[in-house]
């Protein structure tokens, strides 16, 4: 039994050593882009920093990584998660969006809070701090509602708080 | 042991910089700019029938309550919608489809794979797209824009059909005849 293990430890480490040659494409910048969602939305801080903490490692442009996010095959994990995340809401990217598309991506930003379905089990259990509580979850469920309708609704109230905002600074 | 642990660190130490955050690319799409031939009228209507058959298909499975049905056809309507070609279209058409296409897929691709409930709010905002893409490519049969404004606690769901009858597909038999006609698109 003893003489079996060695050569296999021998060739799982080998195997690992060289999976971490393969090269990845961290998901970091350095700015906050003017398009993103906290920028274009004036988002209250407790729901921009939520947002950040639950959601912006797979649904934005920057991936606050933890030490072992290099590691493969941890990295190609994350990688995958983030790609998929990406595609399917880019908080960075919202600025971009036609009305349209930031229709459907705030209600299905409903839905899946709503449902619990986001963020997903296994990164909450990571990461206990993006685990919302249901107060946190009404709130941000209520502030992409208000988006949603604010959308919708005439442009007269954006135009007078924008309008206001000026005179106030 | 020590050897272990040096290969470990050694092999960290080796990776890349991090490079800017990744975006996604938006389709580069040509601007080809065809005068407007009887074949490229031809062609548009023809996509846009397509759409419009498969969509009702998707409507009367919704009414129904068919949650099988409308999976298929999703799964189809997303098909049709990936494959629509907007290159006759002008450059502004061009934009404009372009966004109700990617919108319209993506609902499609989603009332592929979801329950019925989830279907139907998808419907809602898929029958949204479907109607201003028929704003831009007309229709060769008249249309109706019917609603029912209790479905989504009360916010109302818009659906096409192709007659005056109403057949509610966010409700189905527990609601069959409840809504209106809207609006008569020729």
């Amino acid at each position: 039994m003893q003489k079996k293990v060695k050569p296999l430890l021998a060739a799982l480490l080998a195997v690992f050593v060289a999976i971490q040659f393969f090269p990845i494409e961290m998901n970091v910048s350095v700015a906050v882009p003017i398009t993103d969602f906290t920028k274009v939305n004036n988002v209250p801080t407790a729901i921009a920093n939520r947002l950040r903490t639950s959601c912006y490692d797979c649904h934005s442009n920057d991936t606050k990584y933890p030490w072992y996010g290099q590691i493969q095959p941890v990295a190609w994990y994350m990688e995958r998660h983030i790609r998929s995340g990406k595609k399917a809401l880019n908080f960075s990217d919202w600025g971009n969006l036609s009305k349209r598309r930031k229709h459907s991506k705030l209600s299905a930003i409903i839905e899946q809070m709503e449902e619990g379905k986001m963020p997903l089990a296994g990164y909450r259990y990571i990461h206990g701090k993006a685990s919302l509580n249901e107060e946190s979850k009404a709130m941000t469920i209520d502030f992409m509602r208000h988006l949603i309708n604010e959308q919708d609704s005439k442009k007269l109230n954006q135009f007078v708080y924008d309008s206001l905002a000026l005179y106030i600074e | 042991m020590t050897t272990f642990v040096a290969t470990l660190l050694l092999t960290i130490a080796c990776k890349g910089k991090p490079v800017q955050g990744t975006e996604t690319v938006p389709d580069q799409r040509e601007n080809i700019e065809k005068t407007r031939t009887m074949a490229t009228d031809g062609q548009q209507d023809a996509q846009s029938e397509m759409v419009l058959k498969h969509y009702f298909k998707l409507k009367d499975a919704l009414v129904a309550t068919d949650n099988d049905k409308a999976k298929s056809a999703g799964a189809e309507l997303a098909g049709v919608l990936r494959s629509f070609d907007t290159s006759s279209f002008s450059e502004d058409g061009q934009n404009e489809m372009g966004d109700i296409l990617t919108n319209a897929t993506e609902h499609a691709e989603h009332i592929a794979k979801s329950d019925i409930d989830h279907q139907r709010a998808h419907f809602k905002n898929l029958s949204k797209d479907i109607i201003d893409m028929v704003a831009i490519t007309g229709t060769n049969a008249p249309l109706y824009e019917q609603y029912c404004p209790m479905y989504d606690s009360n916010e109302g769901g818009i659906w096409l059909s192709m007659d005056e009858d109403i057949r509610n597909p966010y409700f189905g038999n527990r609601m069959l005849k409840c809504g209106k006609v809207q609006r008569k698109i020729m």
